[in-house]
C-alpha cells in the first residue's frame, strides 16, 4: 500500500468513527480556552453563528499545551477539514511547518502570520481601534492619568498600547499614560489576580480609566476597576455587559466576523491576506445599553470624526509592529 | 502460603485497578451525557487503529519510558524523585543548546551529543537536591518539587530573553538545523517496504528508550552498583553496616535518575518539535511517577505502563479532537487511572491478597 493510500485510509477511518463529514471547517482555540470572554470567545461566537445559520457542524479543539498545536493542525488537516482556522499569534511557527504538507487545505490565522501559500493571514488593525478607545478614555478621565494593562509583553500588545496612547494624547496632550505588562509568557493571558493587582497599582498612581488588552487577565482588571469605582475599557469581545455602567467601552476585534466569513466560504476560501481595519469594520468600539450612560454625545462625535479621518487617511495611527517603537510612550 | 502468586501481583492487580478506573471514567462520561462505549472505541481506534495513532502512542510512551525509568532507579535507592518534570525541562534546554550552537555533520552524531547534553543538564538539576538530601537531610521530595518551579522559571527566562528569535512573539527557540533532525519511524521503515504514517512524531529515540530499559535492568540486577543501590533502598542502616556509603548511593542514584529524565528531551524537543518551546515536557515528569508505580519499578513493567499511558494520552487527545467532551474531563479520566494504579493500589491489593491466602489455606486444609 502506498503512503497516500494509507494516509487516506487512516483519515477515512477516523472521519467515519468520529461521525464527522469531510470538509467540515475546524477551529483551534488557543491556551486561553474558548470561554475566555475575550479573543477566543469572539472566535467561538463566530463559529456558533455560522453553525446556527447553516445547521452544519464544525470541529473544534481547545489546546492544553504549547506542544499540542502541531498535532491539532495535522489531525484536522488529515481528516480533510477545510478550512482550518487558528486563533492566536503562537500558531505562526507551527503553520510554517505544517501548512506546506497539506496543500489542499486552507489554513486561516487570526493574529498569526505564515508565508505558506495556502494560508489566509487575517491581520487586525488594533492600533486604530485602540486609538478610538484612547479618545473616549481621555474624554472620560478627570484625573488625566490613563492606565494601560497588557497581557504578555509582545509587540502585538504594545501595538494596542501605542495606539491607545496616541488617541489619548491627541485628545488631551497634557494627559499621562501609564503602562504595565502582566508577564512575558503565555500564562500572562490568564492571570486575573495579577491583573487586579496591577489595576490597584495604577489607581494609586492616579489612573481613573484603565484599558486592558490582556485576554483572561483583563477580567481581573475590569473587576477591580468596577470594585474601586473607576472606569475600564474591555478588549476583543464586547465586555461592556460584564460590569454594566463600569466598563466605558470595549475595543472589539471582529474575530467573530473573520471566523464566520472563513467558515461561510468553506472550501472556496482563498489564501492571502485579509486586513481587518476600521474601513473594513475589523475593529470597533462597542456601544450598547450597558455603556449608554457613560458615552456622551461629544465622545460619539469625536469617535466618528476620528474614524472618518483614519479611513480617509488624514490621521495615520502609528503601528508599533511596523518599526518596533512607539513615538509617544515607552514600554 | 503468606503471599499471592507472582502473576497476580504483576498482572491481575494492575488489571483490576485499570478496570475500576475505566468503569468510573465511564460513569463520569455518562454523567455529562456522552456515550462511554463510543468514547472508549474512539480512544482505541484513535490511539491504536492506525499507524498514525500508533505513532503518537509510541511517541508519548517513549517520553514515559525515560521518566518512568528515572523514577524507578531513584526509588530503588529509597529516593522519591518528584523532580522529573524540572529535570526534563532543563534537559530540554541542554538538548536545545547543543542542537542550536554546535554544527553537526549528521544526525547520528547530533543524537549522541544531544543525549549527553540532555543527560548532563538533567543530572546537574538533580545533583543539588541529592546533595542536600545526602549531606543536609533536606527531604528530597520537597526539594525536587521546589526545583520544578525553579526549572520552569529558568526555562521562561532563557526562552524569553536568550533563545527567542528576534521579531518573534512566541517564547520559543529557533528551529534546529536540518542535520539534527532525527529520522522518524516512517523514515526508518520505508526502506524495508513498510509504510508508516509520515505525520506521526515517533522517532529513533524510541529505540534509545528500549535500550535504556535493558541497560537499567542490567545495572540494577546484574551489577555490583545495582546491588548496592537496591540494598541501600531496602535497608539503609543495614547497608551502612555492610560498608555501603549512603552519600555515594544517593548521589549516583539521583544523577542517573536526573540524567534519564533529561534524556527524554531527545524525543520531544529534538525529535518532535525540533525547537524548544515552553511546556514541552507536557507533564511527562509526573506521569513517570505513575508509570514507575504501576510498573513495579521494573524496567519491563515500566515499558508496559508507559505504553498504557501513551495510549491514554493519545486516546485522550483524540477524544478532545472529535467529541465535545471538554478537555478538563479528559484530564479527569487520565487522573482516575493514575489515582487507582498509583495511589490507591493498596485498596485492591489487600482484598485480593486475602482471597488468595484464604483460598490457599482452604486447599491446604
Amino acid at each position: 500500500m502506498t503512503l497516500m493510500k494509507s494516509c487516506l485510509g487512516a483519515a477515512a477511518t477516523m472521519a467515519l468513527s468520529a461521525g464527522a463529514a469531510l470538509a467540515d471547517p475546524a477551529i483551534i482555540f488557543d491556551l486561553g480556552g474558548k470561554f475566555d470572554k475575550s479573543f477566543n470567545e469572539a472566535g467561538h461566537n463566530g463559529a456558533q453563528k455560522w453553525a446556527e445559520e447553516t445547521g452544519k457542524d464544525y470541529l473544534e479543539i481547545e489546546i492544553q499545551s504549547e506542544a499540542q498545536r502541531e498535532q491539532a493542525l495535522r489531525r484536522f488537516a488529515e481528516t480533510g477539514a477545510n478550512p482550518v482556522i487558528t486563533l492566536g499569534f503562537a500558531m505562526s511557527a507551527p503553520l510554517d511547518e505544517i501548512a506546506p504538507d497539506y496543500p489542499d487545505t486552507t489554513f486561516v490565522t487570526n493574529d498569526g502570520w505564515s508565508d505558506a501559500p495556502n494560508v489566509l493571514n487575517t491581520v487586525f488593525s488594533e492600533h486604530e481601534g485602540s486609538y478610538l478607545a484612547g479618545i473616549v478614555a481621555a474624554m472620560a478621565s478627570e484625573s488625566d492619568v490613563l492606565g494601560f494593562i497588557g497581557g504578555m509583553d509582545i509587540p502585538l500588545i504594545r501595538k494596542f498600547g501605542c495606539g491607545y496612547a496616541q488617541g489619548v494624547l491627541a485628545t488631551k496632550p497634557e494627559a499621562k499614560v501609564i503602562s504595565n505588562m502582566t508577564g512575558t509568557t503565555p500564562t500572562a493571558w490568564n492571570d486575573p489576580v495579577k491583573g487586579g493587582e496591577l489595576t490597584k497599582a495604577q489607581i494609586s498612581q492616579g489612573a481613573d480609566v484603565i484599558y486592558a488588552a490582556a485576554g483572561g487577565t483583563g477580567l481581573g482588571v475590569l473587576q477591580t476597576a468596577a470594585d474601586e469605582g473607576i472606569l475600564s475599557v474591555g478588549v476583543d469581545s464586547n465586555q461592556n455587559h460584564l460590569h454594566p455602567g463600569k466598563v466605558l467601552t470595549s475595543m472589539v476585534k471582529r474575530v467573530d466576523v473573520s471566523v464566520y466569513d472563513a467558515m461561510m466560504k468553506g472550501e472556496d476560501l482563498e489564501p492571502g491576506v485579509r486586513v481587518m481595519d476600521l474601513a473594513h469594520d475589523g475593529v470597533a468600539l462597542a456601544m450598547d445599553e450597558h455603556n449608554a450612560d457613560l458615552i456622551t454625545d461629544e465622545m460619539k462625535a469625536a469617535v466618528e470624526e476620528a474614524t472618518a479621518k483614519i479611513i480617509a487617511g488624514e490621521i495615520t495611527v502609528h503601528d508599533y509592529t511596523s518599526d518596533d517603537s512607539c513615538p509617544v510612550i515607552d514600554f | 502460603m503468606d503471599k499471592m502468586p507472582k502473576w497476580a501481583d504483576v498482572a491481575l492487580i494492575p488489571f483490576l485497578n485499570l478496570l475500576i478506573a475505566f468503569v468510573l471514567s465511564g460513569l463520569v462520561i455518562l454523567a455529562i451525557g456522552e456515550n462511554p462505549i463510543k468514547a472508549l472505541q474512539m480512544m482505541i481506534s484513535g490511539a491504536l487503529g492506525s499507524s498514525y495513532g500508533w505513532g503518537y502512542t509510541l511517541y508519548y510512551a517513549t517520553n514515559f519510558i525515560f521518566t518512568g525509568l528515572a523514577v524507578s532507579i531513584a526509588f530503588k535507592a529509597a529516593m522519591f524523585n518528584i523532580g522529573g518534570e524540572g529535570q526534563a525541562m532543563i534537559g530540554g534546554l541542554g538538548v536545545a543548546l547543543v542542537c542550536l550552537y554546535i554544527p553537526f555533520p549528521h544526525w547520528s552524531v547530533a543524537l549522541l551529543v544531544a543525549m549527553a547534553g540532555g543527560a548532563i543538564f538533567g543530572a546537574a538539576w538533580a545533583i543539588i537536591p541529592a546533595y542536600l538530601q545526602a549531606r543536609r537531610g533536606s527531604h528530597v521530595v520537597i526539594t525536587t518539587i521546589m526545583f520544578n518551579f525553579i526549572a520552569a522559571s529558568v526555562l521562561n527566562y532563557m526562552l524569553v530573553n536568550v533563545l527567542r528569535v528576534k521579531g518573534s512573539m512566541d517564547p520559543a527557540s529557533g528551529r534546529f538545523p536540518e542535520t539534527t533532525h532525527l529520522p522518524t519511524l516512517h523514515d526508518i521503515l520505508a526502506p524495508l517496504g513498510i509504510s508508516f504514517s509520515r505525520a506521526a512524531p515517533v522517532n529513533v529515540s524510541l529505540f534509545i528508550a528500549l535500550i535504556a530499559c535493558v541497560v537499567v535492568y542490567l545495572l540494577l540486577w546484574r551489577s555490583r552498583l545495582g546491588y548496592e543501590i537496591r540494598a541501600f533502598g531496602l535497608s539503609p542502616d543495614a547497608s551502612v553496616y555492610a560498608g555501603i556509603s549512603p552519600f555515594k548511593i544517593i548521589m549516583i542514584a539521583m544523577i542517573l535518575s536526573g540524567g534519564l529524565s533529561g534524556m527524554m528531551s531527545i524525543n520531544n524537543t529534538m525529535g518532535e518539535a525540533e525547537r524548544l518551546v515552553l511546556n514541552s515536557v507536557e507533564g511527562a515528569g509526573f506521569i513517570g511517577i505513575a508509570v514507575a508505580l504501576m510498573g513495579r519499578n521494573h524496567p519491563f513493567g515500566v515499558l508496559l505502563a508507559a505504553l498504557l499511558f501513551g495510549f491514554l494520552y493519545q486516546g485522550g487527545s483524540e477524544l478532545s479532537l472529535w467529541t465535545k467532551i471538554p478537555r478538563e474531563l479528559v484530564i479527569v479520566i487520565q487522573a482516575l487511572v493514575i489515582l487507582f494504579t498509583g495511589a490507591l493500589d493498596n485498596m485492591v491489593r489487600g482484598p485480593v491478597e486475602r482471597i488468595f491466602i484464604n483460598y490457599a489455606k482452604r486447599r491446604a486444609g
